[in-house]
């Protein structure tokens, strides 16, 4: 039933070696540069364009086994032992981790290509494709991982990467701040994570601890540890994906440089979460309430998101904010047990997502590293690959027909609705209609109407071919990933969905035509009056608004950052502080102190006899020896 | 007869002992010790006579040859000693005092 495939384990490795032959360049140069950008950026981009081939490879030799069997496994390496359990360093690629494969490998060589014109001229060049290189890794271990364990190498690799990568440009201490803060929060997502794999080991994980196992004894799992686990996974999804009430990390990543902001924060590392939940579709199938869970933080998030970024006023927050919410889509859609439909959404989402945030960036670079949009305005003629590429990003993300996002986000509110979740698609409408508007309001602030800043506007121009190349490269995408999911009304055949089946656990509905007319309905009509609003508004040339009432609160994000500010980080840090000033001290310290005391005190009394004469040693010897020598021959009766 | 062989091996031996702590002068501390030393080879070699036995000459030998390895290192580091301070009295060298 399993084939091997030996070259499973390069495509995680090959970027690990890059990071690590950058790593020891830019560490052995870091004083005085002898290594050119060039090298660097040569030695950067090979891992993950061999690790592209390599997927492209593997994705054509699971293509030629029939449909059933299509899993190719390799196991590198024993990882440990304990007991009768082995945990061995093992790579899975099946239909589901093969498309993850070939989209983060694609768009991951795309924005290391880019970066190499972004980044030029930085004083760590090499630290930066170090580091991005180490990312690419640990996400393609993430998702090759044959079981939760090396999954949960990748997702923590992943984590600690994100957080390398914000704090980036570490000059400014708000950007360490931010680091801090995704790193922190996604460290309570994967405790979450922790706990729902320990006690999915607990339940089922003697039997063999990796997923082809898992699946096959899922249904002893107990109904109540069922939920438990698939809960506690959620959790560490909403950490890692950004989902309510850990989302709050997410828009503060934006302090990174952009490409980390377009790879980590919107097209692969966020994704993990769903990619996690599709994978342990076999137990979401099992427990509805868990799915049903999922499903409504997700379409919370997604209106939430939206809400905060329709009132955003920073180009790559408002492009954060439309993550968080697009993420909030994707778990809906594997909520409501549609998995194929939330990992097609994840599939062209990396590439609308990432074309957005790449064009974002050539927006940012032309401006000198200035993002407010309301100091844009009018770029169109002065950006015209830029605008061309993120109009057509934009279309994707807003839904439109037959950009690629609108047959994603169609199959997600569809499934909600002919599963009978109304009042998730009545939701998702809403987010999509907001979706259209906010984007377009970004879309036409930036690039319409007039300079508001005319010295700025004369200084700008487009970015050289290694950054237009590869927004080009996902313009293609953004525009065509879309057909390769064509639903039967458009007189498609869902090759993704059908490609993904042997992976998941899920049941397709089967709603009516009306229902599927009404879903395509609701979603273009959503999509035609956000945008129109948006066009009355903006595309005239409007003027910064203030924001009063309402818009004020949905500017400040609700407060919820003061919230966790006051309700959870201001008592941890008296707690902390307390136990530093009574604790510490008295407590734990006190009996180590007075241990310290005591030595010194001996130390003190013993002083004395050390005269430092040699003559005086010659005594304490003569004295020992004598005393020895009696008590020894007393003892042996002499 | 013994006795009076075993009382001069402790007499030179105490007189080796009160040279070693009363003395100050490095090398007649030195000379104290190879006393001693020989007073302890008076005993081996007086016990093995009275025992009949090699094993006390073997012993002496071995004590000799030792004391003449230790009389080049002590007298190598007597001479460093006097390179360092140009004084070969114990008192100045107190490095340990606590």
């Amino acid at each position: 039933m399993e084939g091997n495939l030996s070259s499973l384990g390069f495509i995680p490795l090959l970027p690990l070696a890059g990071a690590l032959v950058l790593g020891l360049m830019h560490l052995a140069t870091c004083r005085g540069r002898l290594i050119s950008e060039r090298i660097y950026a040569l030695v950067g981009c090979i891992g993950p364009i061999l690790s592209f081939l390599l997927a492209v490879n593997v994705f054509f030799a699971l293509q030629a086994l029939p449909a059933q069997s299509r899993f190719l496994s390799h196991q590198a390496f024993t990882w440990f032992s304990v007991g009768e359990l082995t945990i061995s360093m093992g790579f899975l690629a099946d239909p589901l981790s093969v498309l993850m494969l070939l989209f983060v490998t694609l768009v991951g060589s795309l924005i290391h290509v880019y970066s190499i014109g972004y980044m030029a001229g930085d004083p760590a060049f090499g630290k930066f494709f170090s580091y991005l290189n180490l990312f690419l890794g640990s996400m393609l271990i993430l998702v090759l991982g044959d079981g939760p364990l090396v999954m949960f190498v990748g997702w923590e690799g992943v984590g600690l990467c994100s957080y390398l990568l914000i704090s980036y440009y570490s000059e400014d201490r708000g950007n360490v701040v931010a680091g801090n803060k995704a790193f922190i929060v996604n460290r309570i997502g994967d405790f979450g994570f922790v706990l729902g794999m320990s006690f999915l080991f607990w339940g089922i994980g003697a039997e063999g601890f990796d997923y082809l196992s898992l699946k096959a004894n899922a249904h002893l799992l107990a109904p109540t540890l069922g939920i438990t686990v698939c809960l506690l996974l959620f959790v560490g999804a909403t950490g890692k994906s950004a989902q309510i009430p850990l989302y709050v990390w997410l828009p503060d990543a934006m302090a990174g440089p952009t490409p980390v902001s377009a790879l980590i924060h919107a097209a692969t590392m966020v994704t993990a979460g769903v990619y996690m939940v599709a994978r342990f579709s076999f137990l979401y199938a099992q427990v509805e309430v868990a799915g049903l869970v999922v499903a409504w933080i997700g379409i919370m998030t997604a209106l939430l998101g939206a809400i905060f970024g329709m009132f955003q006023n920073d180009i790559k927050k408002i492009l954060a904010y439309s993550t968080v919410s697009q993420l909030g889509y994707m778990f809906a859609g594997v909520g409501v047990a549609a998995y194929s439909a939330g990992i097609f959404h994840v599939f062209t989402h990396a590439f609308f997502k990432a074309l957005l945030f790449l064009g974002a960036g050539s927006v940012i670079l032309a401006l000198h590293h200035r993002q407010d949009i309301w100091q844009m305005g009018g770029l169109k003629n002065k950006l015209p690959i830029t605008y061309w590429t993120m109009l057509i990003g934009a279309l994707a993300l807003a839904g439109c027909p037959p950009f690629s996002g609108f047959f994603s986000k169609d199959e997600i509110l569809y499934s909600a609705l002919a599963g009978g979740h109304t009042g998730i698609w009545a939701i998702g409408v809403l987010v999509a209609g907001m979706t259209a508007y906010y984007t377009f309001r970004l879309i036409f602030v930036v690039f319409h109407g007039q300079p508001r800043d005319r010295e700025v506007y004369d200084h700008a121009h487009e970015s050289p071919k290694v950054m237009t190349l590869p927004l080009i490269v996902l313009a293609v995408g953004a525009l065509f990933a879309g057909f390769l999911n064509l639903p039967a009304i458009f007189g498609g055949h869902q090759q993704v969905s059908h490609w993904l089946a042997p992976s998941l656990t899920e049941v397709h509905p089967h709603g009516s035509m009306a229902t599927e007319v009404l879903a395509i309905g609701g979603s273009v009509l959503a999509f035609v009056v956000g945008i129109s609003i948006a066009y009355r508004r903006f595309a005239g040339g409007a003027e910064q608004p203030v924001f009063t009432g309402f818009r004020k609160f949905a500017y400040h994000k609700f407060y919820v950052d003061e919230l966790y500010d006051t309700v959870l980080v201001r008592p941890y840090r008296f707690v902390g502080q307390a136990v530093q000033r009574v604790i510490e001290p008295y407590v734990t310290d006190g009996p180590v102190r007075a241990a310290a005391w005591l030595y010194r005190m001996a130390g003190l009394a013993f002083k004395v006899i050390q005269v430092g004469y040699v003559r005086v040693y010659a005594i304490y010897m003569v004295i020992g020896l004598s005393v020895m020598s009696l008590v020894l021959s007393q003892s042996l009766n002499f | 007869m013994i006795e009076h062989y075993l009382s001069l091996s402790v007499l030179l031996f105490c007189l080796g002992v009160l040279g070693v702590i009363s003395r100050r002068n490095v090398f007649v501390v030195f000379m104290s010790i190879e006393l001693m030393l020989n007073a302890a080879n008076l005993g081996f070699v007086a016990v093995a006579r009275l025992h009949q036995s090699m094993d006390g000459h073997v012993l002496a030998l071995m004590v000799m040859a030792v004391a003449a390895a230790e009389a080049a290192l002590a007298l190598a580091v007597v001479i460093l000693l006097h390179k360092h301070k140009g004084n070969l009295d114990t008192n100045i060298f107190s490095l340990l005092k606590g």
